[in-house]
C-alpha cells in the first residue's frame, strides 16, 4: 500500500495553481485535504501523475458572510471548520448536523468542504448539501472562471463537470429562506461509516403552513445526489399531511433511487430506508419549518 | 489467593513508556543497509501459474532482486505442521497439507505469493511488483463448504481423492438411547461466519545475518518464537542457538502471529543471507486481509434431544469445517468447536461428528475464542430453540441443565485441542449465572420495563447465554528469575506479549515472593537469547501456565534467599521474612541483609562453593497442567431495534465471569472489555466475504466492519466469581479470549426477543441491519 510513483507540486497561490494545473493538463490532480485521494493512490486505484497539493494556498481558506445573508467557503476550509463556524451555525444550522457525520474527527480536521464536492463520492455528505441548499460554485482556471449550480455540477460517480486544468475555488450558498425547516436522516453501519441511505430535506413554508418549496436530496443510493422531482410535484401548493409525505416517500423509494446491493445491505432493504428515512425527514423539516 | 501484589489492581507497569511513545515497535527498527520486501500476490483463487516473467522488474533501478519458486530450489518446500494430528482421538483421520511459502506451479488462494521483490525501499518493492507478469490458467473456485466434498467438485490438491482434510467423530452414550428416552428432538441447522484477527499492528519481520559470528537475529511481532527460531534453524540447517528471535513491542496479536513457517519468514530468512543485507518486510492492511490466517466458517446440522421439562437427554451434531487452502494448524478450531457444545451443561448423551474441508480461502487458524464461540452458539441456540417449542423460558431451561456447583471435577468424555479428554477443573455455573440474572435485572426487565416499553411501540428484547473456555493448556512454558546485584529482579520467559500486561502480572507474582517492590521487577518476554523454552502465546494460557512457572522459579529464589540468608544472619530460616528488599529476622529489625548483598555472596569470585550449589539467587522452573483450567460465566444483554431500519442498539450488558484467582483484577476487566468489543464484532459487524470465484471482497477496513468505541454497550456492567483452580498454586485460570466466547449467542437471541411479534428465529451471527430486515420479512411471508 504505497502510492506509484508521481510528481508533486505545492503552490502558495492560486494563480501558481491554476498556472501549474494549466501546464499539466490531464495528468494533473488537485490534492486538498486527501482523506480519499491519498488512500486510493495507497491502494494504487488512483494513479495521477502529479499532485497539484493547495494546502498552502492560504487564499483558499476561508468563511465569509455575503451581503445578502448567505456565505461564501473557500475550497479549502476543513469540514471541521465549518461544523464549528458560528456563523455556519447561525445562518445554516443543518451544516453542521450534517457535516458531523462526515467519518470522525481526525478525517473531518484534515477533509475540506470543496475537496469533497469535486471528488464527488455518490456517498459523500457534502455534495448532496450543496444540491440541498442550491450552492453555487466558483470554478477557476488560468484567465477565466465560470460559475456552476450545484445541481449542474455531478455528472457521475467521482465524476463532475471540471476540466482537468479547471479548480473549484469557492462555494457560495445562498440564504436560507424565510419559513423554511430543515433535516438529515441517515443510515450507516457504523457511527462515521458510509451511509446505506441519507437523505437530506429543506422546506419552506408560507404563513398557513402551506408548502411553498422542498428541496429533497438523497443520496448514496444513486450515482449522483439525487434531487426528487415527486416530492414538488406532490407537495408544493398543499398542506404537508403525514398521508402526503407517505405518498412522496413511497413514490421517491420506488421510482427516484436506484439503490445496489452490496455486502451491507440489499437493495430492498436500502429502498425501505429510503422511504422511512424521507418520510421522517419530511415530518421533521416541516415541524421545524417557520 | 491474595498477596500484597497478587489479587491487586495495580497499574500496568509498561503503559508510561506505552503511553509516551518511548518504545520500539517493529517498523521503528532501522538497520544500516536495511533492504525492503514485497510479495506479488495471485490475483486468482484457484489457477495453474503457466509462467512468470519478471525480466521487467529487475530491470528497475533500486530492485535488488526478484524471486519466484524456482530460484530457491529444493528450499521451496511445505513447511512443517504447527499443532499435530489429533491422533489420541480414536478412529480420527487427518491429511496435512501444510502452507507452500511461494506458490509453485500452481495458486490454492487469492494473495499467494507468486514472487518476492527485494528493493532498496518499500516503494520501488511495491513498483516492480507491478511490472511482474504471470501467466494463469484459472481454474474453478472451491470456497462453498459443502459443495467441496460432493463428487466432481475441482480439488485444491488434486492429489487427494478428494476435498476432505480429516474427520472427528466423539461420542458419550447413546444418541439412538437419548432420541428414545425424549419427548421432543429439535433440529436446526447454522451457520458460522468468517473472521479476521485485525491486530492494530500488522505482522512484519526483520532479519540480519551476522557472516562473521554465524549469527542470525530476526525481529518479529510473533506470538511464539521459540518456534519461529527452531524452524528457522532446522531449515537453514543452523544450531538453534545461531538464530535469536526478538519481539519488539507488539500491538496485538489475537491468534493469527501465532503462526510461523509462512512466506515471509521462509523466504526472507533465506534471503537475508543470500544477500547480506537485513531486509524488512511489514505487511499492510489489505496483505493481512488477504494472506495472514483468518478464522472459519461451520455450518453445523444439530439435533437436540430433550423431555418435557427441559432437561436435556443428547446432542447430535454433525459439523463442516473450513480449513481454508492448507491445514498447518491441524484441527485445533473445529476440536474447539466440538468440545464446547458439550461440556457447559448436563449432556448424558452425545454424539459429534465434524469434516474439515480444504477451499480456496485463507488458511483458517485460530482468532480470539479459536472455534469455542461457535460451540458455545449451536448449544445455546439449540437451547433457545427448544425453550421457544417448548413454552420454557430461556432462563429456565438453562437452570434446568447446568452443570450444579458440585459437579467437579468433570470428566467431560470429549477429547480437546490439547488431546487429553476435557476435566472440568473447577467453577460454579448455576451461580454465575445467576449473578448475571441479578445484574441484569432479568425479572424486573421481563416483568415490567419490556411490557412498558412495548406498549410504547419500542422493540425492546433481552437476551441470556452461558459459556465456558477451556484455557491454559499444555505442554508447558517456563521462567528465569534471577536478583541481581542491585538488589532488583528480572524475570525471562520464552512467552510473548502483545499486549496482556505481562510485564505486570508476572512481576506482581515475583514481587509477593521476594518481598521487593513490584517496580523492581523487570520482565523479558519473547527473546530467545535470554530464554530458549516455550511454547507460545494461545489459548488464554499466559498467567495461568508461564504465570505458575514464574510463581515457582520465584519460590525457588525465595528458598535460595533463605538458606545462604540463614547462615549469613545466623538464624533459623523459619525466623526469617523477606520484605522491603531485605531478608530479615523477623524480631529484630536490626538483623538483616538485602537481597542485592545476598545475590552477590551468592556468587563468590574466590574461594569455594558447596558441592552441587548453583551460583547466584537465580532460578528456573517449568510447569506444564495435565489438562486445562476451565474458566466460566455468563452474560446478559438488553437490546432495542428501530422497528424500521432494524438498527440495533445495545443498551445494557451484564458479564460475570469466573478465572480462579484474578491476579490483577483490573487487567482482567480490561480482557474481558476486549473480549466483549471483538464479540460484538463477531455478532455484528465482521465478516470475510468470499465471492463465488473466491475472491475476498472485504480486504480493507471499508468493507470489513470493525467494532469501535461507540459501538459498546451503553452501559457495562461486570461481575466476578473466583473458584480457585485446584490445578495450580495461585488458582489461576484464563481469561484472554473469554469475553469474545458468548457475545454471538446472547446477541441473536436479544435480537429475537425484540422482535418476539414477528416469530422470526436466527440460524447465524453476523446480523446486519440488513440481514435482520430479510429474516424478518421472510418470517412475515411464512
Amino acid at each position: 500500500m504505497k502510492p506509484a510513483p508521481f510528481e508533486y507540486y505545492a503552490p502558495t497561490s492560486v494563480e501558481e495553481a491554476l498556472a501549474t494545473l494549466q501546464s499539466l493538463g490531464y495528468d494533473g490532480k488537485v490534492l486538498a485535504g486527501g482523506q480519499s485521494l491519498i488512500p486510493a493512490m495507497n491502494f494504487r486505484m488512483a494513479r495521477p501523475a502529479a499532485l497539484v497539493d493547495l494546502n498552502k494556498v492560504k487564499e483558499l481558506f476561508y468563511i465569509k458572510p455575503t451581503s445578502d445573508g448567505g456565505l461564501a467557503i473557500g475550497t479549502m476550509t476543513r469540514d471541521s471548520v465549518v461544523e464549528k463556524d458560528p456563523l455556519v451555525s447561525e445562518r445554516f444550522p443543518i451544516v453542521p448536523y450534517v457535516v458531523k457525520h462526515i467519518a470522525h474527527p481526525q478525517i473531518r480536521n484534515r477533509g475540506t468542504f470543496g475537496g469533497a464536492i469535486a471528488h464527488a463520492d455518490p456517498a459523500a455528505q457534502i455534495p448532496a448539501l450543496s444540491v440541498a441548499l442550491q450552492a453555487r460554485f466558483l470554478v477557476r482556471k488560468q484567465g477565466g472562471e465560470r460559475w456552476v449550480n450545484a445541481e449542474d455540477f455531478f455528472m457521475g460517480p467521482f465524476m463532475t463537470v471540471l476540466e482537468p486544468e479547471e479548480m473549484l475555488a469557492e462555494v457560495v450558498l445562498p440564504p436560507m429562506a424565510k419559513g423554511s425547516g430543515a433535516s438529515y436522516q441517515q443510515v450507516s453501519r457504523q457511527k462515521g461509516g458510509y451511509a446505506q441511505a441519507a437523505v437530506i430535506s429543506v422546506v419552506v413554508v408560507d404563513e398557513n403552513k402551506r408548502c411553498k418549496d422542498v428541496r429533497v436530496v438523497l443520496f448514496s443510493v444513486g450515482e449522483t445526489p439525487i434531487l426528487s422531482q415527486t416530492a414538488r410535484k406532490i407537495l408544493v401548493g398543499n398542506v404537508p399531511t403525514a398521508e402526503a409525505i407517505a405518498e412522496v416517500a413511497e413514490k421517491i423509494s420506488k421510482d427516484e433511487v436506484d439503490p445496489g446491493t452490496d455486502i451491507h445491505g440489499t437493495a430492498e432493504y436500502r429502498r425501505h430506508l429510503v422511504k422511512v428515512l424521507v418520510r421522517r425527514g419530511l415530518t421533521e423539516a416541516f415541524e421545524r419549518a417557520k | 489467593m491474595a498477596g500484597k501484589y497478587v489479587h491487586q489492581s495495580i497499574l500496568r507497569l509498561e503503559d508510561p513508556e506505552l503511553i509516551t511513545g518511548n518504545v520500539q515497535f517493529l517498523d521503528d527498527i532501522e538497520l544500516p543497509g536495511m533492504l525492503h520486501a514485497a510479495f506479488k500476490r495471485s490475483d486468482y483463487a484457484h489457477a495453474r501459474i503457466k509462467s512468470i516473467d519478471v525480466s521487467e522488474a529487475r530491470k528497475l533501478p533500486g530492485v535488488i532482486g526478484v524471486y519466484t519458486a524456482e530460484d530457491f530450489g529444493d528450499y521451496i518446500k511445505p513447511g512443517p505442521l504447527q499443532v499435530p494430528p489429533p491422533t489420541a482421538i480414536k478412529g480420527a483421520t487427518y491429511v496435512a497439507r501444510t502452507t507452500m511459502p511461494i506458490a509453485k506451479d500452481k495458486v490454492r488462494f487469492a494473495g499467494e505469493p507468486v514472487a518476492i521483490v527485494i528493493a532498496e525501499s518499500r516503494y520501488i518493492a511495491e513498483d516492480a511488483c507491478d511490472l511482474i507478469y504471470v501467466d494463469y490458467e484459472p481454474l474453478e473456485a472451491v470456497v462453498d463448504l459443502e459443495k467441496a466434498l460432493q463428487p466432481g467438485s475441482p480439488l485444491v490438491h488434486e492429489d487427494l481423492p478428494s476435498n476432505e482434510a480429516g474427520h472427528v467423530r466423539q461420542e458419550r452414550g447413546s444418541w439412538e438411547e437419548a432420541v428414545k428416552e425424549a419427548d421432543l428432538v429439535i433440529k436446526r441447522k447454522f451457520f458460522i461466519n468468517r473472521n479476521a484477527g485485525a491486530a492494530m499492528e500488522n505482522r512484519g519481520i526483520i532479519v540480519q545475518w551476522d557472516k562473521h559470528a554465524k549469527q542470525m537475529t530476526i525481529w518479529c511481532g510473533t506470538q511464539s518464537v521459540i518456534a519461529l527460531r527452531n524452524q528457522t534453524a532446522a531449515r537453514l540447517g543452523l544450531f538453534e542457538s545461531q538464530v535469536r528471535v526478538i519481539t519488539p513491542n507488539t500491538g496485538g496479536g489475537f491468534g493469527p502471529k501465532i503462526n510461523t513457517s509462512l512466506p515471509d519468514d521462509v523466504l526472507i530468512t533465506y534471503l537475508a543471507m543470500k544477500l547480506d543485507r537485513p531486509i524488512k518486510w511489514v505487511e499492510d492492511r489489505r496483505e493481512n486481509f488477504l494472506a495472514t490466517t483468518s478464522e472459519r466458517d461451520q455450518v453445523h446440522y444439530c439435533e437436540l434431544a430433550v423431555k418435557r421439562d427441559g432437561t436435556i437427554v443428547g446432542l447430535k451434531d454433525f459439523f463442516y469445517h473450513n480449513t481454508g487452502a492448507y491445514n498447518p494448524y491441524m484441527m485445533t478450531v473445529p476440536l474447539n468447536s466440538q468440545t464446547h457444545t458439550v461440556t457447559n451443561y448436563r449432556v448424558p448423551n452425545f454424539l459429534t461428528e465434524f469434516y474439515v474441508v480444504f477451499t480456496n480461502q485463507m488458511i483458517v487458524t485460530p482468532v480470539r475464542g479459536a472455534g469455542r464461540q461457535y460451540g458455545v452458539f449451536v448449544m445455546e441456540r439449540m437451547l433457545d430453540a427448544a425453550a421457544r417449542e417448548l413454552g420454557m423460558s430461556p432462563v429456565e431451561i438453562r437452570r434446568k441443565n447446568l452443570l450444579p456447583a458440585n459437579a467437579y471435577p468433570y470428566y467431560t468424555s470429549i477429547i480437546g485441542q490439547d488431546f487429553v479428554e476435557g476435566v472440568l477443573d473447577s467453577g460454579d455455573y448455576p451461580t454465575s449465572f445467576q449473578k448475571t440474572l441479578e445484574l441484569i435485572e432479568y425479572d424486573k426487565f421481563v416483568n415490567e420495563v419490556q411490557p412498558k416499553l412495548r406498549a410504547q411501540g419500542k422493540k425492546v428484547g433481552i437476551g441470556v447465554a452461558c459459556f465456558s473456555e477451556g484455557t491454559g493448556v499444555g505442554p508447558y512454558e517456563g521462567a528465569r528469575v534471577t536478583v541481581g546485584g542491585n538488589g532488583k529482579v528480572v524475570v525471562t520467559t520464552g512467552y510473548t506479549s502483545q499486549g496482556q500486561a505481562h510485564y505486570t502480572t508476572f512481576a506482581q507474582i515475583v514481587a509477593d515472593q521476594l518481598g521487593v517492590d513490584v517496580k523492581d521487577v523487570k520482565v523479558i518476554t519473547g527473546d530467545t537469547g535470554y530464554f530458549g523454552w516455550g511454547a507460545g502465546t494461545f489459548a488464554s494460557r499466559g498467567i495461568t501456565v508461564a504465570g505458575t512457572a514464574t510463581h515457582l522459579a520465584a519460590q525457588k529464589v525465595r528458598q535460595k534467599a533463605l538458606k545462604l540468608a540463614s547462615k549469613i544472619l545466623e538464624a533459623p530460616e523459619e525466623e526469617l521474612e523477606l520484605a522491603d528488599g531485605v531478608v530479615r529476622v523477623a524480631d529484630i529489625p536490626s538483623k538483616f541483609i538485602s537481597l542485592g548483598d545476598l545475590a552477590n555472596l551468592a556468587n563468590p569470585m574466590r574461594g569455594t562453593m558447596e558441592p552441587g550449589a548453583e551460583p547466584g539467587l537465580e532460578a528456573v522452573a517449568y510447569y506444564g497442567p495435565p489438562y486445562g483450567a476451565t474458566g466460566a460465566g455468563a452474560v446478559g444483554l438488553i437490546i432495542e431495534v428501530d422497528p424500521e431500519t432494524m438498527q440495533v442498539s445495545l443498551e445494557k450488558m451484564a458479564f460475570v465471569h469466573d478465572c480462579g484467582t484474578p491476579v490483577n483484577p483490573m487487567v482482567v476487566d480490561g480482557q474481558i472489555h476486549g473480549g466483549i468489543q471483538m464479540g460484538i464484532g463477531d455478532a455484528f459487524y465482521e465478516e470475510l466475504i468470499y465471492d463465488e470465484n473466491g475472491q475476498l471482497v472485504t480486504a480493507s477496513f471499508m468493507d470489513y466492519l470493525f467494532p469501535q468505541a461507540t459501538d459498546m454497550p451503553k452501559k457495562l456492567v461486570l461481575g466476578h466469581m473466583e473458584t480457585p483452580s485446584p490445578l495450580n498454586p495461585l488458582g489461576i485460570k484464563g481469561v484472554g479470549e473469554a469475553g469474545a466466547i458468548p457475545i454471538p449467542s446472547v446477541f441473536v437471541q436479544a435480537v429475537e426477543n425484540a422482535l418476539q411479534e414477528t416469530g422470526v428465529e436466527f440460524d447465524r451471527d453476523t446480523l446486519s441491519p440488513s440481514r435482520i430486515f430479510t429474516y424478518v420479512q421472510q418470517a412475515k411471508g411464512a
